[in-house]
Order: structure tokens, then sequence, then C-alpha cells
């Protein structure tokens, strides 16, 4: 049912017209910019911010230096399991897949039809960058929790030390700010762990999509699949979660004139539409606002390699603005890293709230 | 767009590492930390509970010290004040005994006194009634040597006697 509901989610694109026409905007100016030219900001920048089949380390003069990760494809009632080395870095085709440069698809793995269309094979369960980077940050969480929590067994009733008094207010907030804030003194505790888990999640992943090399730079939050997966849960436990009252305010809501419910129910279709706009709007939020961070800093970076392509001096000149700027927006976004997972939070205690509060008479 | 274009791959990956996280963490790290939270803050309330009882019994711990004080320096007070009282009496019962010792034996002493001197009168009475006598009759016999003297005066003794 999940998986239905973040489809639903993805059709209709044209919610996401505001964010494609500014990423379209940036893009297609460095394009002309930069048509003649061999640097195409455009792609780099969209090339960092999304998935990619292998996680490129460092380049030496013409030598990339990857992890390459296996490709899993399920295609034509057939497994293809390989390296995905075999792409050569995208230059290459393999058993007739490549990775496309096409729009939409650009950076997967597609093959073509018989009329020269790529086409996505019918499954792609490929061990990529991003979910490489969400098994480090899954450990690294389970790591740095269950250690924190063997601490606190070990340190019964005494102050906190260590990472344990460095974590404590973060979850201490969680529990009393966001979750006993939002959902009440009463049924807070079942929601407390979820919220926990999320909250930990996107700020672990906010902050290692900062670091610009491994393990970090993969931009798992700004991925809006990772984001739509969050977005997903948060709406599965409210829908669970809701309780007489919840559903009674979304069918028949109470206080609100006849005529917004009978002949034509308005109301109720607001409502119903509320219940998955919430969820959306979560995950476009955190989605544009880390993809946004990065499209950012990238585009200050890419600056310096247009001009430099102009004249070395002025892309020595405008690299000294451009670092400059690049490090008051990697301070912002270290900012928004904290905002967004508390934001993320917060919304999804509130839903929760909404869903499992009383009716007050 | 590639970049709102979610892998399919990458959803399913996503939710399995999501679940994975989100029980791991739930088994073995919130439910200690949660419970040892509230196990702490348990304690520091208990704690503080303890020492406001504490504060209030040595409050009226110290009230009761200052009654008893008070309570002991009253004691004492009427203590002194019945010590000085009883000596008071003590003194004035000394005194009045003594008062009466002295006028028993000033009285007894002027009862012998008199006694003495009485007797010491009778003595010189008795003593100037024997030299008397003995004058008397040494005078007599001096005055009565001649038989007219003693008629004249044995007369004259009759007359007297007579007449009475």
């Amino acid at each position: 049912m999940g998986l239905l509901l973040l489809f639903v989610f993805f059709i209709p694109s044209s919610f996401f017209g505001q964010h494609e026409e500014e990423v379209h905007l940036m893009t297609g100016k460095e394009h002309q910019e930069v048509e003649e030219e061999e640097f195409k900001a455009g792609e780099m920048i969209i090339e960092h911010i999304t998935d990619a089949y292998e996680w490129h380390l460092i380049t030496v003069g013409d030598h990339h230096y990857s992890i390459y990760l296996p490709v899993i494809l399920y295609d034509e009632g057939e497994w293809h399991v390989f390296m995905s080395s075999k792409f050569h870095h995208g230059h290459d085709t393999y058993m007739g897949y490549f990775i496309s440069k096409n729009d939409m698809n650009s950076g997967k793995i597609v093959k073509l039809d018989g009329n020269g269309n790529e086409i996505r094979p019918t499954l792609d369960i490929s061990f990529t960058k991003n979910v490489l980077a969400i098994l480090m940050v899954m450990i690294l969480m389970i790591v740095v929790f269950i250690s924190i929590a063997k601490s606190y067994e070990k340190r019964k009733d005494h102050a906190p030390k260590g990472l344990q008094s460095f974590m404590e207010p973060l979850i201490l907030f969680i529990r009393d700010d966001v979750a006993k804030a939002s959902i009440g003194e009463k049924r807070y505790e079942r929601y407390v762990p979820f919220l926990l888990t999320i909250f930990f999640f996107i700020l672990f992943n906010n902050l290692l999509g900062i670091v610009p090399f491994f393990p970090g730079g993969a931009n798992i939050t700004g991925n809006i699949g990772v984001t739509g997966v969050l977005a997903v849960f948060v709406f599965i436990i409210t829908t669970v979660s809701g309780n007489k009252n919840y559903w009674t305010h979304i069918i028949n809501a109470p206080g609100v004139p006849w005529w917004l419910k009978l002949p034509i129910p308005l109301m109720p279709i607001v409502e119903i539409m509320g219940l998955f706009t919430k969820p959306f709007v979560l995950m476009v939020r955190l989605f544009a606002n880390i993809s946004a961070g990065h499209i950012i800093i990238l585009g200050f970076i890419s600056l310096i390699f247009i001009f430099g392509k102009m004249s070395l001096g002025l892309g020595y000149g405008v690299s000294v603005v451009s670092v400059g700027f690049s490090i008051f927006m990697n301070f912002l976004e270290l900012l928004v890293a904290f905002i967004q997972a508390y934001v993320f939070t917060l919304l999804s205690a509130l839903y929760f709230g909404m869903a499992t509060e009383e009716a007050h008479h | 767009m590639s970049l709102i274009n979610p892998g399919f791959g990458l959803i399913i990956w996503m939710t399995i590492a999501f679940l994975i996280v989100l029980f791991v963490l739930k088994k073995y790290a919130w439910k200690p930390i949660m419970n040892a939270l509230k196990e702490r803050e348990d304690s520091i309330e208990e704690s503080l509970r303890a020492a406001d009882r504490a504060k209030e019994d040595m409050k009226a711990l110290k009230l009761d010290n200052e009654k008893l004080l008070h309570e002991a320096k009253d004691e004492r007070d009427a203590i002194l004040r019945d010590a000085r009282k009883i000596k008071a009496k003590i003194i004035e019962e000394a005194k009045e005994a003594a008062d009466k010792e002295a006028d028993n034996i000033v009285e007894s002493a002027k009862e012998r006194i008199e006694n003495e001197k009485k007797a010491a009168l009778v003595e010189i009475k008795n003593t100037i009634a024997t030299y008397s006598i003995e004058i008397a009759e040494k005078i007599l016999r001096e005055e009565l040597k001649d038989k007219k003297k003693q008629e004249d005066y044995i007369k004259n003794l009759l007359k007297e006697t007579s007449l009475n």
C-alpha cells in the first residue's frame, strides 16, 4: 500500500513546476554559457546530487578512482547482476544497457527499444551510491546509539558523559519539546522511537551530505525517493493511529456549514486531499531544501571553472568570491541540516498528535 | 528531470534499511535510553523530594529544639524561683525559731535571776532578822537589868495590848 501511495505522490508532476523551473533556469543558463566548452555545469551539478552506480572518489589526471557497486537488474524475465565498472564511468554499453544522458532518466541504467527510445529495465534494484551511503549511516546510527544505550546502562542514574552527553540534549529535545508537546502527555511514548529514528537519520544524512568527499557526499536526504519513503512511513503511522475523532473530522467535520458537505462533499474532498498533501509536503520540503543547498554550492564552484575557461586570471579572481560564498553556504547548510531534521520530525509529531487527539467538547 | 524521478531500487533498499534501523534502534537503543532517562528523572525527582522532606524535618526539629530549650529555661526559672522561695522560708523559720529560743532563754534567765534575787533577799532578811534579834536581845538584856525598869516596860506593853 505504501509503495502504491508513493507512486500516487509522484503522478502530479506539475507540483514540481517551481523547482523544475528553478533547476532548468540554472542549468539552462549554464548550458548556454558553456555550450561550446567541455565543462557542463548543469550536468556536473545533476550528476553530483543524483544517485549513481559507482561512488566516485577522486580523479587524478585522466584516471578516475571509484568504488564500483553491483548492478542488479531484472528484465524480460531474467536477472542481470554485474559490477558497474563494466560501464567504464558511463562511457560503455554492457549487454545493451548503458547509463542514460537523457533528461528524465539521466544517470540511470536504460536500454534502447526497437524504436530507438530509451527504456528502463523492468526492475532496477542496483546497490547504488545512495544505498551504500544509507547502509553506512545505518551502521553508524546503530553503533552510536547502541553504545550510548550501553553507557546509560553502565552509568545508571549518573550524569551523562562523552558522546552520551552530546546526544542526550537532542534526545530529550525530541522527547519533550517535539513528541510530548505535539502528541500529548498520555500517548507520546509510542511515537518516540520512530521520531528519534527519523530525526537522527535525517540529521546524520544531512550532515554527511555536506562533507564533499567519501564517506560523505552522497545526497541522500536530497533524494526524492528517500524522503518519499520517510514520508510514506509518516503517512502510514498517521493513518493507522487515526482514532474516531480524527476520521470524523475528515469525513464529517463538526462546526462546518452543511452546504459544504452536501450535495457536493467539498470539505471531505479537501480533507482527504489533505491526508496526502501533508506527507507529500514533508517529502518535497526535505528534498528541495537539501538539494537546493547542494545545487547552490556546486553552482558557486562551477563558476570558478566557467570563468577559468574564459581566462585563467578571471578564474582565480572568481574563485576567491566563489569559495567565500561556498563557505557561507556550507555554514547555512549546517544550520539547514538541523532545521530540516527538526521540521520533518516536528511535523510528523504534529500529524501523529492530530491523529490521536481526543474529542474535546 | 532525473532529480525528481526516484529510483525504484533505492526506494526498496531505503525501506528495508530504514525498517531495520527503526527496529534495531527501538529495541536496543531507544528503549534502554528512554528507560534510563526516565529512571534518572524519577530518581532526581525522588531525591529532590527527599531533600525537601529533610529540610522540613530539620525545620520541625529546630522548632522542637527551640521549644525544648524554652521549656528547659522555664523549668530552670521555676526551680530557681522555688529554691529562692524555700530559702527565704527556711531563713524566716530559722529566724523565728531562733527568736523564740532566745526569748525562752532570756525568760528563764530572768526567772532564775528573779529567783536568785528572791532567795538572796530572803537570806538577807533572815540574816537581818537574826542580827536584829541578837541586837534586840542584847539591848533588852541591858535594859532589863533592874526590876523597876522591867515592870515599867511590862506595864507599858500591857497598856498597849489592852488598848488593842
